[in-house]
């Protein structure tokens, strides 16, 4: 597995292929990311490459990561995230190299985690997708509920049982989305369909776990 | 400017490639209906243009006609590459921006609306 990107989602909006089909797309702001550390075997029990991304005041920072930075030599990064990946991968990186957008063509697809938008308590419609009871024949306050959650044997409700609850705010990958287009210059990526979380905040993609190398 | 419309400035169409039409213009439109290549089919669709919805790189407009006696409405999205040409083959006069009233009247007056004066 090669290395990913840290990005900011930007928003989404439509665009035209050049044989005339209309995609929606997500925009995304990726990278450049800097490795800010090289975590091996030896030291650490396993290689990974731990990525900055967005700037920093360096007065924001708290004083133990200052030290960080400051041992890498980089800028202050807002975000910090790690990737693991093989040693081979990660060999082909130094601290303080950058990552760019660049390492994903256009047709392949992606994986994007993101923390998805906070829904607060929510019932079991919305959160499992139950079906609404019936509207009529009798029915009294009664039209959203769940239903039945268990029967007279065993007499206990069953471990697991979907029921209302907090919803959102958790971490959620998407995956095998398309990379419509990659534009160097802005370091933006645009994905086909749409990727967990609000507008302006940050998202990790990664190379498609389960279409590596796959092009459309 | 805000990212996302930098980005559809980029898909979008040439302002000189598209005609300063307005609401109440007979229209005609060709489009690449289906194919590609030697196999392209082309079709040109002319009628009313009645509305005008969405904006930026989504905006599309309505033309409406009578075919054979029924009544046949199109949606274009003018930014498609799909669509080659648009053509203003006569200007009309109108105070509304959607011209929906159309749809319930009958016969003559179902297709017409006054005309703008040409110098």
């Amino acid at each position: 597995m090669s290395v990913g990107i840290l990005g900011k989602k930007m928003g989404m909006t439509q665009i035209f292929k050049e044989n005339g089909e209309r995609v929606s797309v997500t925009v995304i702001n990726a990278g450049p990311c800097t490795v800010i550390q090289k975590k091996t075997e030896g030291t650490d029990g396993y290689n990974a490459l731990q990525l900055g991304f967005g700037e920093k005041k360096l007065d924001k920072v708290k004083r133990p990561l200052t030290g960080h930075f400051k041992k890498a030599n980089v800028k202050p990064s807002k975000n910090l995230k790690e990737f693991r990946l093989s040693k081979q991968e990660s060999d082909k990186f130094n601290v303080g190299d950058e990552v760019k957008v660049t390492i994903f063509e256009k047709g392949s697809f992606v994986d994007i985690t993101s923390k998805s938008k906070g829904r607060g308590f929510t019932g079991v419609l919305k959160r499992h997708n139950f079906g609404r009871p019936t509207m009529s024949h009798g029915t009294h306050e009664n039209f959203r509920h769940g239903g039945s959650i268990g029967c007279a044997t065993p007499a206990r409700v069953i471990k697991g049982k979907k029921m209302p609850g907090h919803y959102g705010n958790a971490i959620v990958t998407i995956q095998n989305l398309e990379v419509v287009d990659v534009i160097e210059d802005k370091n933006l990526l645009l994905v086909r369909g749409a990727v967990p979380g609000s507008n302006q905040s940050m998202v990790r993609i990664r190379q498609a776990l389960k279409k590596p190398g796959v092009k459309k | 400017m805000n990212i996302i419309n930098v980005i559809e400035d980029t898909y979008k169409k040439e302002e000189g490639n598209i005609p300063a039409y307005s609401i109440g213009d007979k229209i005609s439109i060709t489009s690449v209906i289906a194919g590609e290549g030697k196999g392209k089919r082309v079709q040109t669709f002319t009628g009313l243009l009645i509305a005008e919805n969405g904006s930026g790189i989504n905006k599309t407009i309505t033309v409406r006609r009578i075919s054979y006696g029924e009544g046949v409405e199109k949606v274009f999205p003018i930014h498609s590459p799909k669509i080659t040409k648009i053509k203003i083959e006569s200007q009309g006069l109108v105070r509304r921006a959607k011209l929906y009233y159309l749809r319930d009247r009958i016969g003559k007056k179902a297709t017409k609306v006054k005309q703008k004066k040409t110098k």
